[in-house]
């Protein structure tokens, strides 16, 4: 099957590609998908815990083109956004900007899952945070 | 110099020979003649061409020129001998035994027979791709009619056990059809001597025209029968009606005279350049797996799976190389290779897979450039991959609960 130009574009040159320290407090960690599935994405993203903003995001995907591309992509749309802003973030953004087939449009779906996993656990990870300092 | 993309996938087809080609053109224009026309001489001299081409064709096989059926291709022969085979004995029985890792030509007419009342039994095959013998002899009974397991895999290019096989059909009194698509023409295959009853084989995958094939079909110990699939102008002996493709069956001809000419230094050839394929790959890259056995094995294929890397973005990857990837994720099912489920190999490592087949016009130094690209796309795609980075952190992967959607 054909590729868009974009989708090649992520998939030769992906964007923040790598791992943050998952133990970092400031860090969420998303991992969604199953190997069986054909897909895997880890999708990490580093809050500023004072302002709420992303100021950093990282990718690892095992998967088709569309689904590396997809991750890229996302880590670029939600870097400098405040994580209510990620949060409301469309797999249609996605498949939009990247031109994806029908058959491809799981990969967006999968790269929005991502998103919400990292942000769901850093926000759990900030309220054990707040938790366990109270209690100290 | 090379030329790209590098074609690797000569299990799909192979490009036409010169030769053959050469062979071909006159019979399109001057030599135009319905080899049934049997009254001027454009007739005579199409069939006599036809006639010299199902020799060339028999001589590859170690048959006889009388059982050589000329057909569209294997798909067709696939259907003609197990339908043809099935609607015949029908009085003698209602069983037919196959085999998972068939082609899916042979899978869906025994399905397609199990609907009309056939029953039939799909054979497992072991981790190394080759069915159990002993597992074959018990599930013969008085009721089974025919066997039909392939000779060399067109995934996997594992070779089953044909003469041993044919040798128990033949004890218990059951036929035996094997797809010979990916074997002949490759390997030496001989019906006399490894027991084959009927034999499918097609001439585009050895340096032929898409188009023409051929069924062979035994003629005494035993005398095979069918009933025909295509009814019309008693054709091929009865058995296939349809004016013949005379260029395409001349081109067959000349086909299988050149492989069974070239063979001897054919098989030797690409053996030992799929073996420096396969060994230039594993010294430079941890947990790639072989899929099915090298011990009896077609010596142009090579299936590999690329733990940790998915198989779809992997020949994204080597978009110059032309190969075929076991996973079929463009499918909105996801399904993975059935032949590399069916080795027992989990669903990670089947949506990893590439297969290589190596053919006539494959060098050296298209096999050193493939080594080099394969390792450096997987490499790539290892330092994309989170499950190689967890792997690599100590994680068992079996234990993540995954999200599966």
């Amino acid at each position: 099957m054909a590729y868009s130009e974009k989708v090649l574009d992520h998939y030769n040159n992906p964007r923040n590609v790598g791992s943050l320290d998952k133990n970092d407090p400031n860090v969420g960690t998303g991992l969604v998908g199953a190997p069986e599935c054909g897909d895997v994405m880890k999708l990490q993203i580093k809050v500023n815990p004072e302002t709420g903003v992303i100021e950093d995001a990282k990718f690892k995907t095992f998967g088709c083109g569309s689904a590396i591309a997809s991750s890229s992509l996302a880590t670029e749309l939600i870097k400098g956004k405040t994580i209510d802003e990620a949060m409301q973030l469309k797999n249609t953004v996605i498949v939009n900007e990247l031109s994806l087939p029908p058959v491809k449009i799981h990969c967006s779906v999968l790269a929005e899952d991502a998103i919400k996993a990292a942000i769901e656990d850093y926000k759990k990870k900030a309220a054990a945070h707040a938790g366990a300092a109270q209690s100290a | 110099m090379l030329k790209f993309p590098i074609y690797l996938d000569y299990h799909a087809t192979t490009p036409v020979d010169e030769r053959v080609l050469e062979a071909m053109l006159p019979y399109f224009r001057e030599h135009f003649g319905n080899a049934a026309s049997r009254n001027h001489s454009y007739g005579w001299v199409a069939e006599e061409a036809v006639e010299k081409a199902r020799k060339q064709v028999a001589a590859l096989i170690n048959a006889s020129p009388k059982e050589i059926v000329f057909t569209s291709g294997a798909t067709e022969s696939n259907n003609l001998a197990i339908k043809g085979a099935a609607e015949m004995y029908a009085e003698k029985g209602n069983h037919i035994i196959t085999a998972a890792t068939e082609h899916k030509s042979v899978l869906d007419t025994c399905k397609r027979l199990e609907k009309r009342g056939f029953r039939v039994t799909y054979l497992p095959v072991r981790p190394d791709g080759l069915i159990d013998l002993d597992q074959l002899r018990d599930s013969i009974t008085d009721k089974t009619i025919l066997v039909s397991i392939m000779y060399g895999n067109n995934e996997i290019g594992t070779v089953q056990d044909i003469r041993a096989i044919g040798q128990i059909c033949h004890e218990k009194g059951v036929l035996f059809h094997t797809d010979g698509t990916q074997a002949a023409g490759k390997i030496p295959v001989d019906v006399i001597a490894d027991n084959i009853d009927l034999m499918s084989f097609t001439a585009h995958k050895m340096y032929g025209p898409k188009g023409v094939g051929a069924l062979y079909v035994r003629r005494k110990n035993p005398r095979v029968q069918l009933v025909a699939q295509i009814d019309g102008g008693g054709h091929e002996r009865g058995m296939r009606s349809g004016t013949l493709n005379v260029p395409g069956i001349v081109g067959f001809g000349k086909a299988a005279e050149l492989c069974q000419q070239l063979m001897p230094e054919e098989m030797p050839r690409l053996q030992r350049l799929r073996d420096k394929l396969k060994d230039g790959i594993l010294a430079q890259l941890d947990e790639v797996y072989i899929n099915g056995t090298m011990e009896r094995r077609l010596p142009h294929n090579l299936n590999m799976s690329f733990a940790y890397v998915e198989g779809e973005s992997l020949l994204m990857g080597v978009n110059d190389i032309a190969v075929s990837s076991g996973s079929a994720c463009t499918s909105a099912t996801l399904e993975p290779s059935y032949v590399l489920k069916a080795l027992g190999a989990g669903d990670d490592l089947a949506h990893s897979s590439i297969r290589f087949g190596l053919g006539r016009f494959t060098t050296e130094e298209e096999i050193d450039y493939t080594i080099g690209k394969v390792v450096e796309v997987v490499k790539k795609l290892r330092e994309l991959s989170p499950l190689y980075e967890m792997v690599k952190e100590g994680i068992d992967l079996r234990k993540v609960e995954w999200t599966a959607h």
